[in-house]
């Protein structure tokens, strides 16, 4: 049954690629005073067909009639929502380090290489690091880095994938063989 | 000719109206003579190339989609449109409000009353931000309206021009879908999308704002209707299953309860709704916005659901053991507090909006579709029975109602007179066959509590919204959808107050609204709030009004005002009689309340009769 605890849930959307479709699916997190964690959205592999990958922190309840709304849009092909555990998901963080750091404490190369992390690009005053992965540890990585002094961080939304076997478009043709009247 | 408009006018208005009024505008249009933009279109049509505007594609579209009256307000950004709707008078009546809020109820009205989809237009930003009200109104009340807005020219956009405002953005919370359209060769396809959209599925009020320069571009005319939106189910396929399992609930179930609501109107069940209860043996109640889609006589009719609604109705909701909802979403309105709702019911919906399904109250046995196939397959597959204890439930707890409320409403003793004999005596002369159009309030409650209906699409009020002021143009709208049909106007002197400027529309256009109403000084339904839960505090309901009388007649609309209960009978006979639009004030007491009423936080069963 559904909980009334809080959980972090990853929402995946599809729609067709339409001016002012973000603010319709964003009215439902508004109306509901629904916080967004994070935010991502690009082109699918499909040509005209956005995905949307958004992390909430609520109750299921809440994400579920969220989710439904956000469906019942008339150019949202599918929404779906999913806990952490049925998900593989990434997000990409860049650092922007001042290039004399390098000879500061133990080196920034052992911390990249610790880290699973790769140096972008090299600059003679300054070089970017990038690293995937979980919100933590991009975040453990920043630690890290910050007796470095680092100029920027950034990092991106989320981006997810569901542990099934089902096709991307599947979700397409699904909806399309049931449309019209 | 624009010297002796008002003056024939007002002689049309002394004399015979409508006939004069027609009269009038076909002189009108034939001393114009011919459009030479017109001309040439249908000459080019002869050659198979139909070059023509964006502004009168917008009126060919509407054509194609057999559109025969638009309700609107011209402006700046919208000129183009309304140009070339001046060539179109023949094919097309526009019906002029008086302000844009006052055009899209009239819309709902018409949409409502005739299950076609109402169309407004209005011109950017008053214009269009006027329209929004009726836009939230008819959402939630899933009227179909196609709204057109005018906008600045393309090359504006977002530069703050005169009357820009972001009418998409603005109206997305508010729409089923909207849509800007900057090139003229994209508004075919867009209105096509836009009427498929309005009036499939859980239907619901779309908008397209069009660019003045898309307006006065040309384009290649042709016109397609939409058959589909691939990312859009409006009609989901019934699950086999869901049938089988509501089936055994409702067979096996001793004291099954249905509620309907308006999907039965939209989706054009009423026969359906009646063959299933009947075939069951099942009692029925209806939310308001599902009021007129069963006779209110029928003998399974057990009458309406909610905060003012039937006793019966409410107090068996917690003794049901199977409640069927069919095409109605559990309002709070009608649950009153949720966690004290049907709890002991299995429940059954019919719904044919996906979101709506758990949104409230969760159902054992979902059921997706079309209330009409949903009832249908039902049908097919229910078993005939009778429950005829369980029916006199509600007959003992309506004989109760009667002797502690509906009495002292319908036929008073005391001296000030109520709004409930005022509906028996329109009852009474309707015969049931008027369409009732109401407000929001007292009034509202106590009209769709006693009006009498044979058939469906007679009650017209505004729901979910709860917006006052949308009586008066929606029922305006109504008698210009079916002008051959009754319509009585039932408003409160605080919404009259909202929109009467719309008097002007029945002026204009003739409609024979009978408009009641019910002055009681007060914004009467938050005065009973102010009384009953906040210590008689009377903060800022009390009205000090105009003459109504006057001020209907200033339109030149009869008009009469009733203080007696003597005279009111012969007041309402006259009024229902009259060939025209007539005007009626009733003085009713000041301080009355509405009962039963469920109190907010309240279970359905812990209903006050007093």
């Amino acid at each position: 049954m559904e909980e009334k605890k809080k959980n972090v849930y990853t929402i995946s959307v599809l729609s067709e690629n339409r001016v002012g479709l973000l603010h319709r699916i964003t009215i439902g997190f508004t109306r509901r005073g629904i916080n967004i964690e994070s935010l991502t959205v690009s082109n699918s592999e499909e040509e005209g067909v956005h995905r949307y990958t958004i992390v909430v922190n609520d109750t299921e309840e809440n994400v579920r009639k969220l989710v439904l709304s956000i469906e019942a849009q008339v150019e949202v092909i599918s929404a779906l929502y999913h806990s952490d555990d049925e998900t593989v998901f990434q997000e990409i963080a860049l650092y922007k380090v001042p290039v004399n750091a390098r000879h500061n404490g133990r080196g920034i190369e052992e911390i990249v290489r610790n880290n699973h992390a790769r140096i972008l690009a090299l600059e003679s005053d300054l070089m970017i690091i990038e690293k995937t992965g979980h919100k933590e540890e991009t975040h453990e990585l920043y630690e890290k880095l910050k007796p470095f002094g680092v100029l920027e961080f950034v990092r991106s939304g989320r981006v997810s994938i569901v542990k099934n076997t089902k096709k991307f478009v599947e979700y397409i043709e699904e909806k399309e063989a049931l449309s019209g009247t | 000719m624009q010297k002796q408009y008002p003056q024939l006018l007002k002689d049309a208005l002394r004399t015979n109206f409508k006939i004069e009024l027609m009269e009038l505008v076909k002189n009108t249009t034939k001393t114009e003579g011919p459009d030479p933009m017109n001309k040439a279109a249908s000459n080019s049509k002869k050659t198979g190339i139909e070059r023509i505007s964006g502004a009168e594609a917008v009126i060919k579209c509407l054509l194609e989609e057999q559109v025969k009256t638009i309700f609107g307000y011209p402006g700046g950004a919208i000129m183009p449109i309304y140009d070339k709707l001046y060539s179109y008078q023949k094919e097309v009546h526009h019906v002029l409000a008086r302000h844009e809020q006052g055009a899209i109820h009239a819309a709902q009205g018409f949409a409502r009353v005739s299950g076609e989809v109402g169309v407004v237009f209005a011109t950017s930003g008053p214009g269009a931000t006027n329209l929004i009200t009726g836009i939230a109104d008819a959402k939630i009340d899933s009227t179909p309206l196609v709204c057109i807005t005018g906008q600045v020219g393309s090359h504006l956009l977002g530069t703050d021009a005169f009357q820009e405002t972001d009418v998409v953005g603005i109206s997305m919370p508010v729409t089923k879908w909207n849509q800007q359209v900057t090139k003229a060769e994209d508004i075919p396809e867009a209105i096509a999308k836009a009427f498929y959209i309005a009036r499939t599925g859980r239907p619901g009020p779309v908008l397209l704002d069009i660019t003045k320069d898309a307006q006065f571009a040309e384009l290649d005319f042709h016109y397609e209707s939409c058959q589909k939106v691939r990312s859009y189910i409006p009609n989901p396929e019934l699950e086999e299953e869901q049938i089988k399992a509501a089936v055994e609930l409702i067979d096996n179930a001793k004291r099954p309860y249905v509620l309907f609501g308006q999907g039965v109107i939209l989706g054009e069940a009423e026969e359906e709704l009646k063959a299933f209860v009947e075939k069951t043996g099942i009692p029925a109640a209806w939310t308001i916005l599902g009021l007129s889609a069963m006779p209110t006589d029928h003998p399974l009719n057990v009458g309406m659901l909610g905060m003012h609604g039937n006793y019966g109705p409410n107090v068996l909701t917690n003794e049901c053991d199977v409640l069927i909802a069919v095409g109605m979403r559990f309002d709070d309105r009608v649950t009153g507090n949720v966690a004290k709702y049907a709890k002991q019911a299995k429940v059954i919906h019919l719904e044919i909006d996906k979101s709506e399904i758990d949104k409230i109250v969760k159902a054992d046995v979902p059921v997706l579709g079309n209330a009409k196939r949903s009832l249908s397959a039902l049908i097919a597959a229910v078993k005939p029975n009778e429950h005829k204890d369980w029916l006199q439930r509600f007959h003992d707890l309506a004989a109760i109602e009667k002797e502690k409320v509906i009495d002292t409403d319908l036929y008073p003793t005391k001296e000030g007179l109520t709004m409930g004999e005022v509906i028996r005596r329109v009852n009474e002369h309707s015969k049931g066959d008027a369409v009732i159009v109401t407000d929001v309030g007292q009034h509202q409650m106590i009209a769709c509590r006693y009006a009498k209906f044979n058939s469906s699409k007679s009650n017209i009020t505004s729901g979910g919204l709860g917006t006052m002021g949308f009586c008066l143009p929606a029922a305006l709208g109504a008698k210009l959808a079916k002008p051959e049909r009754q319509v009585v106007a039932v408003i409160g002197d605080g919404g009259f107050q909202m929109t009467f400027q719309e008097l002007g529309m029945a002026l204009q256009t003739g409609a024979a609204v009978k408009i009641i109403v019910l002055n009681n000084e007060f914004l009467g339904m938050v005065r009973q709030w102010q009384q009953m839960f906040f210590d008689r505090r009377y903060s800022s309901t009390e009205m000090v009004n105009p003459d109504f009388v006057a001020l209907a007649k200033s339109f030149s609309i009869a008009a009469v005002k009733v203080e007696d209960r003597d005279a009111l009978d012969k007041a309402i006979k006259t009024m229902m009689e009259y060939d025209g639009p007539y005007f009626l004030e009733v003085r009713v007491e000041k301080e009355d309340n509405v009962f039963p009423m469920i109190p907010t936080g309240s279970a359905v069963d812990e209903i006050r009769l007093d």
